[in-house]
């Protein structure tokens, strides 16, 4: 039996108000996602068999541009939302929890820059 | 925290499955899947901002039997875990739980995601 009091047990595990955050971030990126990734597909299964210049025109038009960026952003949060719970309900020894987290992490962030960082080179020349 | 060989819930082999245990599972498949899809991803866009012989390069691999089944199943994936993930957003407003509507939206799920992948198919190939 623990003698500590309720809230000494509950501190240092986090603020009692970011809970739900996860929660709705993952909701909210979701719902932005729907039309997003409809509109890529498409998109992309119509350049199917283009050539590199019709494909590099596409990327390179301003609206097009800004939604790949919104999209990317939008799809890199959301992934690096649902591996997170995904380690948390199978990783169980803190360490590699703790590893395996900041590697799934720095790894869509890396990503997440490149992929951003290739539209804007392209529509930015 | 406790480092035990604790049994994971759901206690996967002892379950028969049913539609909403294995749309559920499916959802996670896939989002795993897609994460890793987001590689293939970047390299698109990195190689497409790198030149014509980068992209060259990526559509031999995206060409090749082994590139277009990963596309394949990205595509299935991506379509599935969006149509099931609206399933989950209904959820989240209080809607549609009940058994009989779970089930007739799980086989929603599952037929849409595969239409949706047939006609990316046909508008890709034509």
């Amino acid at each position: 039996m623990s003698l500590k009091s309720p809230i000494g047990r509950a501190r240092g595990l986090g603020s009692a108000k970011d809970g739900l955050h996860h929660w709705w971030m993952q909701r909210i990126s979701a719902v932005l996602l729907v039309p997003l990734s409809l509109w890529f597909v498409y998109s992309v299964a119509c350049l199917m068999g283009s050539d590199y210049e019709t494909v590099v025109a596409w990327v390179a038009a301003p609206w097009v541009a800004v939604a790949l960026v919104i999209y990317f952003a939008a799809l890199f949060y959301h992934s690096q939302l649902g591996v997170q719970v995904v380690i948390e309900d199978y990783f169980h020894g803190s360490a590699t929890k703790l590893i395996s987290m900041y590697l799934m992490k720095l790894a869509h962030l890396v990503l997440a820059v490149a992929a951003i960082f290739a539209v804007l080179r392209i529509a930015l020349g | 925290m406790s480092e035990y060989q604790r049994p994971l819930s759901p206690h996967l082999q002892v379950y028969k499955p049913q539609l909403t245990s294995v749309t559920s599972i499916v959802h996670r498949g896939t989002g795993i899947a897609l994460a890793i899809g987001t590689l293939m991803l970047t390299a698109w866009v990195l190689s497409l901002a790198a030149g014509p012989e980068a992209l060259e390069c990526f559509n031999a691999f995206a060409g090749s039997w082994i590139g277009q089944l990963l596309l394949l199943g990205w595509t299935f994936s991506i379509f599935y875990h969006l149509c099931n993930g609206v399933r989950h957003l209904f959820w989240d407003a209080g809607k549609g739980l009940d058994v009989e509507t779970a089930y007739k939206t799980g086989y929603a799920a599952i037929i849409g995601a595969v239409v949706l992948t047939v006609l990316a198919v046909i508008i890709a190939l034509a």
